[in-house]
């Protein structure tokens, strides 16, 4: 019990004090019947560091680690480079064990870093504002939903098919109860996105359009038109990015007229660790500021005159509004949103520019790669470091084979969309810096190998 | 397109007390200003060296981008730098105790930062085959179990990313087991002392929210409740021990009451570190519970997240557990249930709350902080909680008004209140004054149903010597305040910067930095 810096002879002292003659007294008022009189049975009694340690590691040595392998997985979550510079950072008492800024006097650091995060993501995406990070880029994206709904006051969503499905999947978890109207649609595997279709199904009940940049299968689109004829209708155009890194050298959603702009994080400076913590980045039009979710941090000025930042607009939030808030968002990712900030920092315009571009060109070989493969087709000509291929063949298979030869490849479509037979053919394969051309030979060459051996798809 | 030292450093306005003070560049020793990465940093500039892309053929197709995008950046060691000098003017538990009621700020082992960053937990992708996970997936599966036996509950879903989304994953099982049996019961009850954040989840789940008074011993008044329930009544939120700081005696009549009535129970475990190990909240027939794993079990809080949001179920709301959760199959492998394979015995989930398996991050954390503790541990770590803060509240009863001292010993906070202070003196002036103490300030304004409310949590990673010298400094400004000390007023004097205008901050909101100079033009 290493943590627990009081001994007998303190809690005597302080139980004299209170006037309790033993800790019974202090539970005086559990009844009876719901008081336990011992460690619950089991579970074990404490360990030493080094036991826990070696209990924690061999179920980590369980696991395929992403780095040890030929990686291609992607799909809303992305393996990239992080310096050790992050870590360093982020592993700073003053960052890690500090408290939400609510005290801001003895809280600029966070707050200052907030602020300059909140920059950071609106030049990103092309905002006029962003907020201090969501949970993640899934329930950002329900937010914005909920957001546009308030603004506009219509209640019908149209939810691109190259949105992510789990994020389709949290959307219509929560429009079940709120009663939002959600307009789903499974992608086709046509090689552009289904924007034509979204312009037909506009109508004045429309509050937004949610369209994700790149997709789902990586496909990338100009969606200027798209957002000119949701403006037209008073809907609001919503773009989803669950690869920030692709913004280093494609436009962003907000110079094509995206209205609110979600996305997911993790790419910069936090790393796969399993699907989470992760940090939703969400940003929108100044004139939307106020029905805004989240934390916020501005600029002020403390008594004498100095700049200083505060947590600020809080009257929107839920432990004040209590049942006439807006959002279910009470914190923040804020040591992720660190993460993001501090890797950004080490980057800047020059540095994320160089990586995209090495993103992009790698995934370029990989495609041109892929595509000499008698039986495979990639899918979309455009597109980031994310593709989608034809295999002929259900990929989860592929993918378990390709994964007992040490090779982690992507992401089926199968497992996405298990009820779509027609997509279960299609590999979501994600190229970063990470990835070198060995990988992508060794990628190349296991899948000639596999499809030879299996034939063609009956 | 450099852009140094273009920004607004501001210089210390000199005031006569002061004048002896100032410095050329707003330094002060070791206390450094340090302007923002937009007016230090250059576009061109960067900490990384990242290797030429290799020359293809671009598929971006006409999309490539041809504006600036106004991101700076740094050399390595000026991030480093940049980013040290900020966290000196952070306050953390690392440095001092966090008196912060309901908050929950206590030591976090450094064990559970080493143990989350081994790459076979913090580098693997959610969507990876199954069988390549089985390690993570056993961190979920034993976590969940921990959770389960801790609460006496027989179900758990790890998926909530906080403790507000925990409360929203609850009160939507609630509802999907209502609607399952055709109930639209539109009305959940929130006691008033209850977190203003359970209000605010039942409105969010589209329910119709009322409210519940508290008797003057500050626990949910019974009789008022018992007189309230009906056939519209979807559920009860309460939260125990509840944010007066006191455990709720009739809860089990309370759940008696509200089952026999047809509606659920909810219960706000944000305080479970009271009673963890000395209480199972399954045994005062709670339906649904989340726990905050950074209150009770250590995860740091990153200066505001991520958190982690567990829930537990009983038997009722069980079948109604959001996907994807963690099973062990026939095969002997464990199994992430989801969409695909969710048909067959999940058909009654209410679906997704997040894209993947929530925060894995913080379950080897907190797996790691339950397994160094063990059962027994735990138990003492409730049992120290409560011993640390009944200590607080002695001390401290005799000169502040502690308006619930009287019902009973606190659990793991102590409430306090400004009605004896000195006329125009308020909580806020007390907070700021434990600044210039070396604290940081307890929770303010909260509970809503004491008048100036001061809610104090030392928890059981605190000594008595650092009690003792935080009940010097507590006492000390409280004796100001009770005074009417002036120079309380303007407190912290002593902080970084001097108290902070909120009121400009949200009146005309600046949340991005933009360029001085242009500004500046604009202006003329």
């Amino acid at each position: 019990m290493r943590y627990l810096p009081l001994n007998d002879e303190d809690r005597a002292t302080m139980l004299v004090r209170v006037g309790a003659e033993t800790i019974d007294d202090l539970f005086v008022d559990v009844p009876e019947e719901a008081i336990l009189d011992g460690p619950i049975r089991d579970l074990p009694n404490h360990a030493s560091e080094l036991a826990v340690e070696r209990h924690m590691a061999s179920l980590a040595a369980e696991n395929s680690v992403a780095g040890n392998a030929p990686f291609f997985l992607g799909a809303g979550a992305y393996r990239h480079h992080v310096p050790a510079s992050v870590d360093h950072i982020i592993q700073r008492g003053e960052f890690l064990t500090a408290y939400t800024p609510y005290q801001p006097e003895i809280a600029q650091g966070t707050l200052q870093m907030l602020f300059e995060f909140q920059t950071q993501v609106a030049r990103l995406f092309g905002c006029d504002v962003a907020n201090a990070s969501m949970y993640d880029g899934s329930t950002a994206c329900w937010e914005a939903i909920v957001m546009a709904r308030r603004i506009t006051r219509r209640g019908k969503a149209l939810l691109s098919s190259g949105l992510h499905p789990h994020y389709v999947s949290v959307c219509q978890t929560m429009a079940r109860f709120t009663k939002d109207d959600l307009r789903v649609s499974l992608p086709d595997f046509g090689g552009a996105t289904d924007y034509d279709a979204l312009i037909d199904q506009i109508d004045s009940d429309t509050s937004c359009v949610v369209v994700q940049y790149p997709d789902i299968l990586g496909r990338i689109d100009d969606m200027t038109r798209l957002a000119e004829r949701a403006a037209e209708h008073k809907a609001l155009l919503i773009a989803v990015v669950t690869e920030p890194v692709a913004l280093g050298t494609i436009k962003s959603p907000g110079e094509m007229g995206a209205d609110i702009v979600v996305g997911e994080g993790q790419s910069i400076g936090v790393g796969l660790q399993f699907g989470g913590p992760y940090v939703g980045l969400f940003g929108c039009k100044q004139k939307y500021v106020r029905q805004m979710p989240g934390r916020l941090c501005g600029e002020t000025v403390d008594a004498d005159g100095e700049r200083g930042y505060v947590l600020t607009l809080s009257t929107r939030e839920q432990h004040i509004r209590r049942e006439k808030a807006t959002s279910n968002i009470c914190t923040n990712s804020g040591l992720c949103a660190l993460a993001f900030s501090v890797h950004m920092t080490l980057l800047g315009e020059a540095g994320l520019r160089r990586l995209a571009a090495v993103n992009h060109a790698m995934a370029v070989k990989a495609a041109e790669r892929l595509e000499q493969i008698d039986g495979i087709s990639v899918v979309n000509d455009r597109f980031f470091n994310e593709f989608t291929v034809h295999l002929g063949r259900d990929a989860r298979d592929i993918i378990r084979t390709l994964a007992d030869r040490g090779i982690l490849a992507g992401v089926s479509l199968g497992r996405l969309y298990p009820d779509a037979e027609e997509l279960a053919d299609g590999l979501v394969i994600a190229v970063t810096e990470t990835v070198t051309d060995e990988d992508i030979e060794a990628l190349a060459t296991a899948l000639e190998d596999i499809l030879q051996e299996l034939g063609t798809w009956a | 397109m450099g852009m140094n030292n273009v920004g607004r450093v501001t210089v210390p306005q000199e005031t006569a007390s002061d004048k002896a003070s100032a410095t050329a560049t707003g330094n002060r020793a070791l206390m450094l200003k340090e302007p923002l990465i937009f007016e230090s940093g250059a576009y061109d500039r960067t900490g990384v060296d990242i290797p030429d892309a290799a020359e293809v053929k671009s598929r971006l197709c006409g999309l490539e981008r041809d504006t600036v995008i106004g991101l700076p950046g740094l050399a390595e060691g000026e991030t480093v730098r940049h980013y040290t000098r900020l966290s000196r003017q952070n306050y953390a538990i690392d440095l001092g105790l966090f008196p912060l009621g309901s908050c929950t700020m206590k030591h976090n082992p450094r064990l559970n930062e080493k143990v989350a960053r081994f790459p076979g937990f913090a580098d693997i992708h959610p969507l990876q085959p199954i069988h390549s996970v089985q390690g993570a997936l056993r961190v979920i599966y034993q976590l969940g179990e921990w959770l389960k036996k801790l609460t006496n509950m027989p179900a758990v879903s790890m998926s909530p990313k906080a403790g507000a989304h925990g409360e929203l994953c609850g009160v939507l099982a609630i509802r999907s087991a209502l609607e399952a049996r055709g109930d639209a019961r539109e009305v959940i009850l929130v006691p008033t002392s209850a977190h203003g954040t359970n209000p605010a989840t039942a409105a969010f789940a589209g329910y119709k929210v009322e409210d519940i008074p508290a008797t003057d011993e500050g626990r949910v008044d019974l009789e008022a409740l018992k007189a309230r329930l009906g056939p519209d009544v979807a559920g009860v939120m309460i939260t125990n021990p509840n944010t007066c700081g006191l455990f709720e005696r009739d809860l089990k009549a309370i759940s008696d009451a509200v089952h026999d009535a047809g509606g659920f129970v909810y219960c706000d475990g944000a305080n479970f570190n009271a009673i963890v190990g000395r209480v199972r909240p399954g045994d005062l027939g709670v339906d649904a519970m989340h726990i905050n794993l950074h209150k009770t079990f250590s995860t740091p809080h990153g200066g505001g997240g991520p958190g982690s949001g567990p829930v537990v179920f009983s038997e009722a709301l069980a079948p109604f557990a959001p996907l994807p959760f963690v099973e062990e199959g026939d095969d002997g492998l464990l199994h992430i249930i989801e969409e695909e394979t969710a048909q067959e015995h999940h058909g009654q989930s209410f679906g997704r709350m997040v894209a993947f398996h929530g925060q894995m991050g913080m379950f080897t954390r907190a797996l790691t902080y339950m397994l160094s503790h063990g059962a027994d541990g735990l138990r003492q770590v409730a049992e120290d909680a409560v011993l640390n803060a009944n200590y607080v509240l002695r001390a401290m009863e005799d000169i502040l008004d502690a308006p619930f001292a009287d019902s009973g010993p606190c659990m793991h906070e102590a409430l306090f209140s400004d009605s004896d202070f000195a006329e125009g003196f308020s909580t806020l002036d007390l907070a700021k004054g434990l600044i210039d103490e070396g604290f940081h300030p307890m929770t303010v304004y909260f509970p809503l149903v004491v008048h100036g409310a001061m809610l104090v949590e030392p928890t059981e990673t605190e000594s008595k010597a650092a009690l003792d010298q935080f009940i010097l400094a507590f006492r000390s400004v409280a004796e100001r305040a009770l005074a009417g000390d002036e120079r309380l007023k303007s407190a912290p004097h002593h902080a970084p910067l001097k108290r902070l205008d909120e009121t400009q901050a949200a009146r005309k909101p600046v949340l991005v930095w933009t360029d001085p100079d242009p500004r500046a033009e604009a202006a003329e």
